[in-house]
Parts: C-alpha cells; sequence; structure tokens
C-alpha cells in the first residue's frame, strides 16, 4: 500500500543532508520512561529533526472496551496509565455516570477527590524520581520512592492492590474505606510536605541539575496550545488552565487550592509548576480529611450498583439484581459524552458512546501524553542531542497511555 | 458532573432557538449557515454537525471564535449503517471555560475527508490514529502512516466488521 511506503529511518535517511547522521534511540533506552522509539537527525550533536515512533505497547484496549460490559472496563482503564490508576477510574466512571444521568453520593466523591489526588502525587513522584535520575541525581530517586510506597499501601489498603486499583465503581466506590484509613492517610499528608522540602534541597539549588533544566525544552504557549500540550507543561508555558478549577467535576469545586504557573517555558519551570503543584494536592487531601462527609458511598440504584454482599444474603431481590448485573450488565441510555479530567500527566478525556446495550459502542480514551509528545520536536529543535533526555524526562510522558 | 444537567435539545432547529446566543453557534452562523446540518444539546453537550466538505473552514471559524484548544478528535464506526463513519472533534475554548463537540459522517466507501492540521498541528497523531484504525483518509496531512499498528498490517482493528479475537 502507497500510503504505508516508507519506514521513518529511510524517510530521515532520504531527505537528511549529507553532513547529516540519522540515529535510533530506544525502544529499549532506559532514558525513553517505556518503549518510545525516536529515530533522529542530528548535525554534529544539533537535533535537526525527530520522528517519534511509536506503538510498541498498543494492545487495543479501546476495541476490548467494546466487547466488555460497562462495570467491566474499569479494569482495563487502570492498565492504560498505570502510574495515576485512580485518575482513569475516575474518568471512566465520571462519564458512564453522564451517560446515566446518576451522581455518586457526597461522600464517595469526596473520597475520589482524596484518593485521585494520592495518585497525582503518585505519579509527580515517580517523575521527579525518575526525571532527576535521567539527569544524574540519582539520590532523589530512592527518596521520592520511599514516599510513594507509602501511597501504594494506602492504595493497597482501599483497594486491595497496590497498582491496579480499579477502586471507583459507576455510582460510587467498591466499597468503604478500612476504619483507619483516613488517619493513615492524615499521618502520610502530616510528613509530606518536609519530604517535598527534602526533595527541593537536593534539587533546587543543584547547580548541575540547574544547569541541566534552565533554559532548556523552551515551548511557547502558543505552540504548546496549537500542539494539543495539557498538564504541568501547558500551565508551565504560562497558559492558565487547569480542569479542576475550570470545570469542575466530582465537587471540585468545594476546594480551596492555587494553580501554580509559571511563564518561563522550560524543563525547569516544569519542575517548579510540579512542585508547587504536590504541596496544592496535599492541601486538597487535608480539606478532604477535615470536611469528610458521612452517608453511603454508593447511589441508591440497585439495577446499576452491585448490592452488600449482606443484603445479597438476606433478600430475595438484592440477590436477583446481583445475578442481572454480572450476567447480563445494565443497559445505558443511547447517547454520547465527553468527559474530561485534569490527571497528573494532563488532561485525560474519555469520549463513551452508547447505542442503548449494556456494552460500550465505543471508549476513546484521550490520553494527555499522545499529544504532548507531539510536541517534543519543537522543543528539542536546534539544541543539543544530550538535552533531549532532560526534555523527555520533563514533559513525564507514559508509553501505556500513549500506545492503550 | 457538577454542574446541573440542563434540559436537551435536539435537532437542528431546536438549537438555534434555545441557545441562540452560543458564540459557537453564532459564528457558524455567521460564516456559513449551510454547512451546519445538524445539531444537538444533550447532557449539557453542544454537537454540532458538519457538511463533510466544511470541516476544515468550521473549524477555523470556531477557533477564530475563542474555541482554541484542540482536545481530541476520533471516529465511530455504525456499521452496517449509513452514513458508516462519525468523526467527533472535540474542541476546548480556554476563555468560556466550555468544550464543544463538532462531528462530520462520512460514507464508508473509501472515507476521507480534510485533515485540520493546518487548523491545529495537534491533529496530527490523531488523524494517523484514526487512519491507521479505521481507515479513513485525511486529505492534506503532511504523514498518513500507521501510527500504533505495524506498518504491513492488513486491516483496521477498531472498524465493527473487524473480530475482537480470533481469525480474521
Amino acid at each position: 500500500m502507497t500510503e504505508l511506503a516508507g519506514m521513518p529511518t529511510l524517510e530521515a535517511a532520504q531527505g537528511a543532508k549529507d553532513q547529516h547522521m540519522v540515529i535510533n534511540m530506544g525502544p529499549q533506552h532506559p532514558a525513553t520512561h517505556g518503549v518510545l522509539r525516536l529515530v533522529l537527525e542530528i548535525d554534529g550533536e544539533i537535533i535537526v529533526r525527530i520522528y517519534p515512533e511509536i506503538g510498541y505497547l498498543h494492545t487495543g484496549i479501546e476495541k476490548t472496551c467494546e466487547a466488555k460490559f460497562y462495570q467491566q472496563v474499569i479494569p482495563m482503564t487502570d492498565r492504560v496509565n498505570y502510574l495515576d490508576p485512580l485518575s482513569n477510574n475516575l474518568c471512566y466512571c465520571l462519564a458512564v455516570e453522564k451517560l446515566l444521568g446518576l451522581r455518586a453520593p457526597e461522600k464517595a466523591e469526596w473520597i475520589r477527590v482524596m484518593l485521585t489526588e494520592l495518585s497525582r502525587l503518585n505519579s509527580h513522584l515517580i517523575w521527579l524520581g525518575t526525571h532527576a535520575m535521567d539527569i544524574g541525581a540519582l539520590t532523589v530517586f530512592l527518596y521520592t520512592f520511599r514516599e510513594r510506597e507509602d501511597i501504594l499501601r494506602l492504595f493497597e489498603a482501599v483497594a486491595g492492590q497496590r497498582m491496579m486499583t480499579s477502586y471507583f465503581r459507576i455510582g460510587g466506590l467498591s466499597m468503604e474505606p478500612p476504619l483507619d484509613f483516613f488517619d493513615r492517610v492524615q499521618a502520610f499528608i502530616r510528613s509530606f510536605p518536609e519530604k517535598i522540602d527534602e526533595y527541593s534541597n537536593l534539587l533546587t539549588g543543584n547547580p548541575i541539575f540547574r544547569n541541566r533544566l534552565k533554559g532548556v525544552g523552551i515551548l511557547s504557549a502558543a505552540d504548546a496550545i496549537a500542539l494539543g500540550v495539557t498538564g504541568p507543561p501547558l500551565r508551565a508555558s504560562g497558559v492558565d488552565i487547569d480542569l479542576r478549577r475550570d470545570m469542575p467535576y466530582s465537587g471540585y469545586e468545594k476546594f480551596q487550592f492555587k494553580v501554580p504557573i509559571s511563564t518561563d517555558c522550560d524543563c525547569w519551570a516544569r519542575y517548579e509548576v510540579r512542585l508547587v503543584e504536590m504541596r496544592e494536592s496535599v492541601k486538597i487531601i487535608q480539606q478532604t480529611l477535615d470536611g469528610m462527609p458521612e452517608g453511603p458511598v454508593k447511589a441508591d440504584a440497585p439495577k446499576i450498583v452491585l448490592p452488600d454482599r449482606e443484603k445479597m444474603k438476606t433478600q430475595m431481590e438484592a440477590l436477583i439484581h446481583h445475578f442481572k448485573i454480572v450476567t447480563e450488565g445494565f443497559p445505558v441510555p443511547a447517547g454520547e459524552v465527553y468527559q474530561g479530567i485534569e490527571a497528573g500527566h494532563g488532561q485525560t478525556g474519555y469520549y463513551v458512546v452508547s447505542d442503548g446495550t449494556a456494552k460500550p459502542y465505543r471508549v476513546h480514551m484521550r490520553y494527555p501524553s499522545f499529544a504532548t509528545l507531539q510536541a517534543l520536536e519543537t522543543m528539542c529543535k536546534g539544541r543539543m542531542l544530550a538535552d533531549l533526555v532532560a526534555v523527555i524526562g520533563s514533559i513525564d510522558i507514559v508509553l501505556g497511555e500513549i500506545d492503550r | 458532573m457538577t454542574e446541573t444537567v440542563k434540559e436537551a435539545l435536539i435537532g437542528r432547529a431546536a438549537v438555534l432557538e434555545g441557545l441562540p446566543e452560543h458564540p459557537a453557534v453564532k459564528a457558524i452562523l455567521a460564516w456559513n449557515p449551510q454547512a451546519l446540518t445538524d445539531a444537538k444539546f444533550d447532557r449539557n453537550e453542544l454537537t454540532l454537525t458538519i457538511a463533510t466538505d466544511a470541516i476544515r473552514a468550521a473549524l477555523q471559524t470556531v477557533q477564530a471564535a475563542g474555541y482554541n484548544f484542540f482536545e481530541d478528535m476520533t471516529a465511530v464506526d455504525w456499521f452496517p449503517a449509513a452514513p458508516r463513519f462519525q468523526l467527533s472533534y472535540h474542541i476546548l475554548s480556554h476563555a468560556y471555560k466550555e468544550r464543544i463537540r463538532l462531528r462530520v459522517m462520512l460514507e464508508g466507501d473509501s472515507p476521507s475527508v480534510d485533515s485540520i492540521t493546518p487548523v491545529w498541528p495537534a491533529a496530527n497523531f490523531y488523524e494517523r490514529e484514526v487512519f491507521d484504525l479505521f481507515g479513513i483518509r485525511f486529505d492534506g496531512h503532511p504523514n498518513l502512516r500507521r501510527i500504533m499498528m505495524p506498518d504491513e498490517w492488513q486491516g483496521h482493528p477498531l472498524r465493527k466488521d473487524y473480530p475482537v479475537e480470533g481469525y480474521r
């Protein structure tokens, strides 16, 4: 087929000038955070073109979703972005709830906010550790993974799983969190700001780290918008947009937090923005702990939400509903919705189309890394090859969500 | 879904009557009323159906009207119904804090549509993905190659006549 002709390597080699060299980076390169392959055209040590080659992790999750019941899709969403699983759960559940016209109870919404912010901390901690490690500051990685371990233990306490949580359900949560859970979150939150100071002490004043990031990977606000960049890289380019504040979902309008922005547009600005975001997430979690409402964590919708185990054993109707939901799913009114949320890496969105049956007709996942990767060339063109690793670290891509 | 759900408006006439001051609707009508073939406002989401050959100009129009951020685009295969393919463009406005959906319908036989990469370069990867997984061609795309599947792959996996499992 003619449209398929030309592998990127050949294409780059044919277009390249005589003195340019075409080299391959990845997909097994440790600094590409997964299986990203970049075909680079370089002039000496200066980058001329970048051809990202993706798809090594493509598993056809969107196709698989079409063969599952609505509630069976939730575990698939964890596996798309495995560093920020609860944001994916939240986005999908909100989209289906929008289709159903269902709203989760207030307590469920607050717990969702708390866990999504913990998930954001988890994602930012991995970014910080691996980013610093790519630059050569290995120590920070060990420190951030120490705190990440605490967060994973909290996830394990509520969901029974450390990474693939699947804790949110359509219409609420899968179950109440354990009794001492809020105390454990409080203990973690109390000590966490000091830990951020610790990372900052290691990195912010470090001349090597500063020199590797300052003025590197410049992305203007206009370019960022044109290329679909979202999340911390967009805010580090001076665009003041955060869906949590501007288009609130899941009760985010009840929480007070600042949205950090920077106009420096470089890797350093992205570092600073994410550090402040971590401090703001801590404030949001503190507010959820202080004002946690009482009540159920599942919506009163017996034909959609699975009944409690206890009711199933004592009430005939609950048993019937359980049987029907598990074996036949539940029909969702026909229509199409797009639900966007602000996840750790940027704007995640789920576009769910229903044809009125119990299985989604189409699930499309908009993930921030997919668009952000397109901006890589703009950020690196005309810069040194060694800066590429710093820039890849600073845009914080997850290959699982690029390839899906 | 923090906001309250407003009443649905189904059909072009209902949307024009119910949302006459909506900036995107106004801009499209001022530009070319014939290009707007259908519209609906459902679950607080505005969907404008645009004539297939006018999509690039329509997106330029809404871009000029303040819908400055290309958030997402994808396709839906309505096989065996006709027209078979639906393309959905989700455009966000940083100023209005609002999202609109533009869509076009395409016939199933060698579907093709204008690429919108001249309007938003961000659409590059998205159009390649739709080309790869649905087999829809985008005229004027700078690099229309498969992006997810191997280059030598036959078929388009997200089409409804492509099985989920087993042999093709």
